[in-house]
């Protein structure tokens, strides 16, 4: 296990930590005696200039963050809505539901965005749907506009925002919203994954069991009540799991642009990702290509833990750890009292209930 | 004690994965010659790895290796790439590269860079039959790096259909940049525009050329130069009186696609058009020289037969390349998918065979290398994703921007 995790893991992640802060150039051996230390270069190139590196990862970071906003809150109001439906037992063909909306999950990403690519093109479906409702839908994925912007009026830069920001890139920039392109993506995502995460919150709201609702319906909760005082309280655990998964996949998003638009129209749908692969493998940029996956990696830790500090404790249900420290104490304490099997056993089913309940 | 374990579990593990490394990573080590390396002869099987348009180039590209292969001798095998960069950069990284690759001018000079190439053009015996232009693409530090595959240029290509229905004939055809816009205006009606372009500095470019300009002159950063800024200007003027128009304006993938859908009158587009007419069988064009500004200007790309300095038989690879650019292989290549041989005397024998095509092949003769300095790659990218926004942005502050990121790159 250990040689496992080591070889697979940890090598790589001290190989690819030393690439982000070295000379390597993409040819033999990263530690042979040919490549140099160069510090902090590459993370200082793209954090504090303003050249190109800085602009290329501002506007990735942009389009990534826009992307997650709206991914990630959309995606977890859908799927939960879902699987409130499929749950219901009076609905018909129950099975039929649940599998027509986790079938995107079981498909591969590059079918799917080969599909939207059809689906989004400047005279395919979705704009013939629109056209019907007499809207002249944009040619989606060649559409580098800011959704934001044309919300604003599609006007040009006020001068008092032109002027280069943070990364190198105007606040006019950094307020684009996503591009239409971005959008396409985002409707994507949200279409893929939602299913996958209905059969968590699902798994979820069956192990709650009916009882718990028909309990707060005697105490004469109405339907809204339940679902916003009983059922969602109890979701917390599968909340926190799916809105940390949808952080972690959104902040990743790289097989969809790889195969749909390799970060255009107009960079609107780079992503530090898809970034990082260019830079190492198409520009032979392999430091900067490790130091944008790290810098990747710090922001998702970031966003999680984040997350985890407004939801709070994660798991209502699951004891605290001072608490569980306290109970082993005390349970500790009783066992040198009485004798010691009959309470192990007691403290087994306490909390294997109190994990399950 | 499970510390203790797992700690030394955790050395043992390094220590086996770096040894793993150091060995795999032996024969790759930059500074380390393998004995094949130094040209002596062997027979070591030739691996080659392109990136191919279709089963019409993968089948001749297999035909012409296997025929060497008869002739010399030496095994080869030739693989085809769904993605060549990603596919090649992997060979080089890991050290065992394939001995023979399509080499993009992109890719040149990162490659070039870290040591993963062979400079062996110098030493072919047919240097000087290849266009001075091609040679000129793939020379880095004054090493003639590889062998140019064959090449395209651009020139203006011209929808009979709508041309005939505007009123126009056949010496209307356009060859300043007023006559230009004088049929441009004639042509666009309706959804037609007269001409359309992609936005991207590799089509726009031309126009820049036709102006005088080039974005790096004698190796120094010149892309906001007047002629420059002249170049993008005309194009802005004509996309803004509508009679111009940009791919993505019309939903149009490419200028064949336009063409074809008769959305366009004109478009400016590389020999790789003949392709648009398995799209569009009804499709009747007619192929021109693209006007002149100040002077005649083009843009030319290329690909070369890059060697790897890791490969297994390099004498080999080289022996290959030399089949392969033979005048006689060139126009059989060109005959079985359509491209331009990269060697002089095979110019009047392609003339023949594709008639209607001479205005790219006689292209040759004024095109324009765009840059391809390491780095350069993602500068154009930059620019192109402001072209995108050509009609309502100052042609001036774009290429401003441009030249900062282009003496950052090449540091002149």
């Amino acid at each position: 296990m250990v040689v496992i995790l080591g070889l697979f893991l940890f090598v790589p992640v001290i190989m690819a930590a030393w690439v982000s802060v070295s000379d390597w150039n993409g040819r033999g051996s990263p530690f042979s005696s040919n490549v140099h230390f160069v510090g902090g270069t590459h993370y200082a190139e793209m954090l504090g200039g303003r050249g190109l590196a800085a602009r290329d990862f501002g506007t990735a970071i942009r389009n990534n963050l826009y992307y997650v906003l709206f991914v990630v809150p959309l995606q977890t109001a859908i799927s939960l809505g879902l699987a409130f439906m499929v749950n219901k037992r009076a609905l018909r063909g129950k099975g039929f539901f649940r599998t027509a909306f986790y079938f995107p999950s079981v498909t591969s990403t590059v079918a799917i965005t080969v599909l939207w690519l059809f689906l989004f093109s400047a005279s395919g479906a979705v704009n013939a749907v629109l056209s019907w409702l007499s809207i002249q839908g944009p040619n989606w994925f060649a559409d580098p506009r800011g959704v934001f912007h044309l919300l604003m009026g599609g006007g040009d830069a006020p001068a008092a925002l032109s002027q280069p920001g943070l990364f190198g890139i105007s606040t006019w920039e950094w307020i684009a919203g996503p591009s239409i392109a971005m959008a396409a993506f985002i409707m994507m995502a949200i279409f893929t994954t939602s299913g996958t995460f209905m059969l968590l919150f699902l798994a979820a709201l069956q192990s709650i069991g009916e009882d718990t609702d028909e309990a707060a319906m005697v105490d004469g909760a109405s339907v809204w009540q339940r679902f916003w005082y009983v059922t969602v309280p109890l979701l917390r655990p599968t909340l926190f799991t799916v809105i940390t998964l949808g952080l972690i996949g959104t902040w990743q998003v790289f097989d969809q642009i790889y195969t749909g638009s390799q970060g255009g129209p107009s960079k609107t749908t780079l992503t530090p990702a898809f970034l990082s692969y260019q830079s190492a493998f198409e520009s032979q940029r392999w430091g900067r290509g490790a130091a944008i996956a790290f810098i990747l990696f710090a922001i998702i830790v970031i966003m999680t833990l984040l997350q985890r500090l407004i939801l709070g404790d994660a798991d209502p249900t699951k004891p605290s750890r001072r608490q569980l420290r306290a109970d082993r104490r005390a349970h500790a304490a009783a066992a040198e009292v009485v004798t010691p099997a009959p309470v192990r056993a007691d403290e087994t089913i306490d909390r294997g209930g109190g994990r399950h309940g | 004690m499970k510390i203790r374990t797992l700690r030394a579990g955790l050395a043992a593990t390094s220590a086996i994965a770096l040894a793993t490394l150091a060995a795999c990573s032996g024969g790759a080590d930059p500074g380390g010659e393998q004995s094949q390396g130094n040209g002596s002869p062997n027979s070591n099987p030739v691996s080659v790895l392109i990136g191919s348009s279709g089963t019409a180039e993968t089948d001749a590209v297999k035909e012409a290796v296997a025929a060497w292969s008869r002739q010399s001798g030496v095994p080869a095998e030739v693989k085809v790439a769904s993605d060549l960069t990603q596919q090649a950069t992997q060979g080089f990284t890991g050290g065992k590269p394939d001995d023979l690759l399509y080499v993009s001018t992109d890719a040149l000079a990162g490659w070039v860079a870290n040591g993963s190439l062979e400079a062996y053009g110098d030493s072919l015996p047919n240097k000087a039959d290849f266009y001075p232009k091609l040679v000129e693409a793939f020379t880095v530090d004054g090493k003639f790096y590889c062998a140019p595959k064959d090449f395209s240029t651009l020139a203006l290509v011209i929808n009979n259909e709508l041309w005939k229905e505007a009123g126009l004939t056949d010496n209307d055809v356009p060859t300043t940049w007023a006559e230009l816009e004088a049929v441009a205006k004639k042509l666009t009606k309706g959804k037609v525009k007269g001409l359309v372009v992609s936005h991207e500095v590799q089509r726009l470019g031309v126009f820049m050329a036709q102006a005088g300009g080039g974005l790096v002159t004698d190796g120094k950063a010149t892309a906001n130069s007047p002629q420059n800024v002249e170049g993008l200007a005309f194009v802005k003027k004509m996309l803004n009186d509508g009679v111009a128009a940009l791919n993505s304006d019309v939903g149009a993938g490419w200028g064949g696609e336009a063409l074809g859908k008769n959305l366009a009158g004109m478009v400016i587009e590389g020999n790789w058009i003949t392709g648009a007419k398995k799209d569009y069988k009804d499709l009747d064009y007619t192929v021109a020289a693209l006007p002149a500004g100040a002077q005649q200007g083009t843009l030319q790309y290329t690909n070369c037969w890059g060697i790897a300095t890791d490969a297994d038989n390099k004498e080999g690879a080289k022996s290959l390349v030399e089949f392969l650019t033979t005048t006689q292989q060139q126009l059989a290549f060109s005959k079985a998918f359509g491209v331009m041989p990269s060697v002089q005397s095979a110019s009047e024998a392609f003339k023949q065979d594709n008639p209607g095509m001479e205005p790219f092949i006689d292209g040759a003769a004024y095109a324009q290398n765009l840059p391809a300095q390491e780095g350069v790659a993602a500068v154009l990218a930059e620019l192109n994703s402001k072209l995108a926004k050509l009609g309502s942005s100052d042609p001036k502050t774009i290429l401003d921007g441009t030249q900062t990121d282009l003496q950052a790159a090449i540091g002149a």
